[in-house]
């Protein structure tokens, strides 16, 4: 039994922090957010050349044939560096869709484009009532076309091809379709475009059924939920940073415990979301029967960490923490989206009273 | 990253569930709700039965009598104790704490006069560390020991001695030298509880029951070979016993979390809360589903901290979150329990309407505990802010 990374993962993951720190820092992540789309071409031609995009994916469609593990560990430091733009979408999101929904068929037109760096993605699931459950879903393809709004679409506008998520599948829709509107939703994160997108009998591709959804929304949980300690990691050691630096009464505010017990706090919060996501990600990847709750609990328990973490961390910097200027309140703000995106502390508890609770009633009326 | 068992770890599993299938006693449901004192001839026994079968001391040396166990493997052989309902063992102090401290820093003859009679528990250890007026400051300690010929005449008083009753022997922390800095001048003996002058008094809780004792020594003479470690080197002789209690001790809660965990998802199907059952309140399921999943969480720490000390050999920064996190974690626990009893909450054992004998009643007082021994909340948080993130001392 090992709960520590082997070799080869540690290895990625270090290359990954360099990789970021040297071709996303934070100038260059302050630089995107002002943009439209918050997508650089470069950066992304670069993040294609190490494997990013296909590092899940299978030798056959051009990826890296790796696991849900690295595939954290990768996602884990994006979210340290606040990568901005579609590499959670296309990868995480649509990419690991189409992994677990599409056909042979589907694979080879929409995987592999991911994978050589071709074409970049995401998914369209939210309708109005910002539910995640599948079955409260209402948009319905009728021969082949689909009507509607989805909502908090992320980094649509850069995306090739949107995969959208309905009552009776998942479709392919081509973003220069008929009927098909894109407007930016004004969202607190800039770093990560939210769109709402309509449909008005735009013409689809079906691409499979909901069967693997679940299970795709899953591994886009786990992944997100990385992002998220990423970003804990960084608030925290920016925090503790600024606390031995930062003096007041003479002394480094580091040195009293109330600061002290606050950045505590957040280290608890951190190492905790970390080893529920770790183990999340290699529950997916061995197919373990809790891994379903497995991804519920680190979701859950992450959704309310990073935003004390964030809470704890501005409150230790003081005026300084409300700038603008300070780069926490961006980790602040990619906190709250991933809060809520794919279900939030409140939404996973439930999930796991359904499968815990629920689940052992049933079995203790058959047994 | 494999948390699946390897063979070696299988293999060590397998040879335990043979064992503990053939050995644990079909009566202990029996003996399990009884008092400590009543139970305590019964607890020794079973331990004596697991010594002989080499299993009392799992994380001990071969040549001591364990079984060198990896930390996974110790976290096999507690889950494994919990899966089959095992009694728990008389010693645990000793084995847990001060057997581990003797074999680090304890001599030949200390070593072969000592350990096997923790192992067999024909020997039962307590430890006297906190004092009235050394608490968190433990350093402080003001129980003197004056070197008279080959004797330490020991004076003074402790406090919070689990086992004290019925302990044979005592780890004790005394000052033998007031004239230097508090941690230099700090020496561990190992003292005979039959000697004159040691008086044994129960430290009732506000649980009502005495889970503790003080201890008071007046005059109490010490022979100077019970000296463990080095004169004035005992900080370091308790500081290494209290990191034993600080390591291993999550692992066995776990078990306990889980199993109080899944009661009350059980009761949750006959408590009625807003006219429905517990189990279907939208409230108490948020609740429930929180602790469950924080229980889990607990593990994986655990498990990462044992994964990170058995590849780099030093405890990782998640070990030092531990306490901290089941503590308060436990209290948490106990109140979602209170809310869905209501009323019946408050009940104790001598009500026959209390929930389960009057064990949630008890846990609720109990933990409050929790996050004051084995060092409190807030020192466990100085602890990470000094020496996980390099913060300044403030003390």
């Amino acid at each position: 039994m090992e709960f520590g990374l082997s070799e080869s993962q540690q290895l990625l993951k270090d290359n990954a922090r360099k990789f970021f720190a040297g071709e996303c820092p934070m100038e260059e992540v302050r630089r995107l957010m002002e943009t439209e789309t918050a997508y650089d071409r470069g950066l992304w031609a670069k993040m294609v050349e190490q494997g990013y995009t296909g590092v899940l994916f299978s030798e056959e469609w051009g990826g890296v044939g790796l696991g849900e593990v690295e595939l954290i560990l990768l996602m884990e430091e994006a979210g340290r560096a606040l990568v901005p733009g579609p590499l959670f979408s296309t990868v995480a999101l649509a990419g690991v869709m189409i992994d677990r929904v599409a056909g042979l068929e589907g694979k080879k037109r929409y995987l592999a484009p991911i994978c050589s760096g071709e074409a970049r993605s995401t998914a369209a699931i939210l309708e109005t009532h910002a539910n995640w459950d599948l079955t409260d879903f209402e948009m319905v393809s009728s021969h082949g076309r689909l009507t509607g709004e989805k909502l908090f679409v992320p980094d649509a506008k850069v995306a090739d091809f949107l995969l959208v998520v309905t009552r009776d599948g998942v479709f392919v829709a081509d973003p220069k379709a008929p009927g098909i509107t894109m407007e930016p939703m004004a969202v607190m994160d800039q770093t990560r475009k939210m769109y709402s997108v309509r449909f008005s009998n735009t013409p689809v591709e079906r691409l499979g059924s909901l069967t693997g959804v679940a299970q795709a929304l899953d591994v886009a949980r786990a992944a997100l939920v990385a992002e998220m300690v990423g970003g804990m990691q960084r608030t925290l050691d920016i925090t503790v940073e600024y606390a031995k630096m930062r003096k007041q009464f003479g002394k480094s505010i580091g040195t009293y415990q109330a600061v002290q017990h606050q950045c505590a706090d957040m280290y608890l919060e951190t190492e905790s979301a970390r080893s529920a996501v770790y183990y999340a990600a290699w529950a997916l990847e061995q197919h373990t029967p809790d891994a379903a709750v497995a991804v519920s609990i680190a979701k859950m328990y992450a959704s309310d960490a990073a935003r004390m973490v964030g809470n704890r961390g501005i409150q230790v910097h003081g005026g300084m923490g409300f700038t603008w200027e300070n780069d926490l309140h961006l980790y602040y703000k990619r906190a709250k989206a991933s809060e809520t995106a794919l279900g939030d502390s409140t939404y996973h508890r439930e999930r796991i009273a359904r499968l815990v609770i629920d689940r052992s009633a049933a079995s203790s009326q058959t047994a | 990253m494999d948390l699946n068992l390897n063979a070696e770890e299988r293999q060590f599993r397998d040879e335990l569930r043979v064992w503990l299938e053939i050995n644990v006693p079909k009566d202990w449901p029996e003996w399990r709700e009884k008092p400590l004192e009543e139970s305590f001839p019964y607890l020794r026994a079973w331990q004596r039965k697991l010594d002989e079968g080499r299993w009392a001391a799992v994380s001990w040396p071969k040549e001591y009598g364990g079984r060198s166990a990896t930390l996974m493997q110790q976290a096999i052989f507690w889950e494994e104790m919990a899966r089959i309902q095992a009694p728990s063992m008389a010693n645990a102090l000793g084995l847990g704490l001060i057997g581990p401290t003797i074999i680090a820093y304890g001599t030949e003859a200390q070593k072969k006069r000592f350990i096997p009679k923790i192992l067999s528990a024909e020997e039962i250890w307590c430890q006297g560390f906190s004092e009235p007026n050394a608490g968190s400051d433990l350093a402080s300690l003001q129980t003197e020991a004056r070197l008279e010929g080959d004797h330490y005449i020991v004076n003074g008083q402790k406090v919070w001695t689990s086992f004290g009753w019925v302990a044979d022997w005592c780890e004790l922390v005394v000052r033998t030298d007031p004239t230097v800095p508090k941690h230099k001048g700090l020496t561990v003996l190992l003292v005979d509880m039959k000697s004159a002058g040691v008086e044994v008094r129960p430290l009732r809780q506000m649980t009502g029951e005495s889970e503790f004792n003080e201890l008071f020594f007046r005059d109490v003479r010490v022979p100077r070979e019970n000296i463990l470690g080095k004169v004035n080197d005992g900080w370091n002789v308790a500081i290494s016993t209290l990191m034993f209690e600080r390591g291993s001790y999550g692992a066995r809660l776990h078990l306990l979390f889980k199993r109080n965990i899944d009661r009350l998802i059980e009761l949750s199907r006959t408590f009625q809360r807003n006219g429905q059952p517990a189990a279907k309140d939208p409230l108490m399921r948020q609740k429930l589903a929180q602790c469950y999943a924080e229980i889990e969480i607990m593990r994986l720490n655990q498990l990462r901290a044992f994964s990170r000390i058995t590849s780099t050999g030093v405890p990782g920064p998640e070990g030092s979150i531990q306490k901290l996190f089941w503590s308060e974690l436990n209290q948490r626990l106990q109140q979602v329990a209170q809310e869905m009893f209501g009323p019946y909450g408050q009940l104790t054992s001598e009500d026959s309407r209390a929930v389960d004998n009057g064990i949630w009643s008890y846990g609720y007082l109990r933990t409050r505990g929790n996050t004051i021994e084995a060092g409190t909340s807030e020192v466990q948080r100085n602890i990470i802010g000094h020496f996980v993130l390099g913060l300044p001392r403030s003390y």
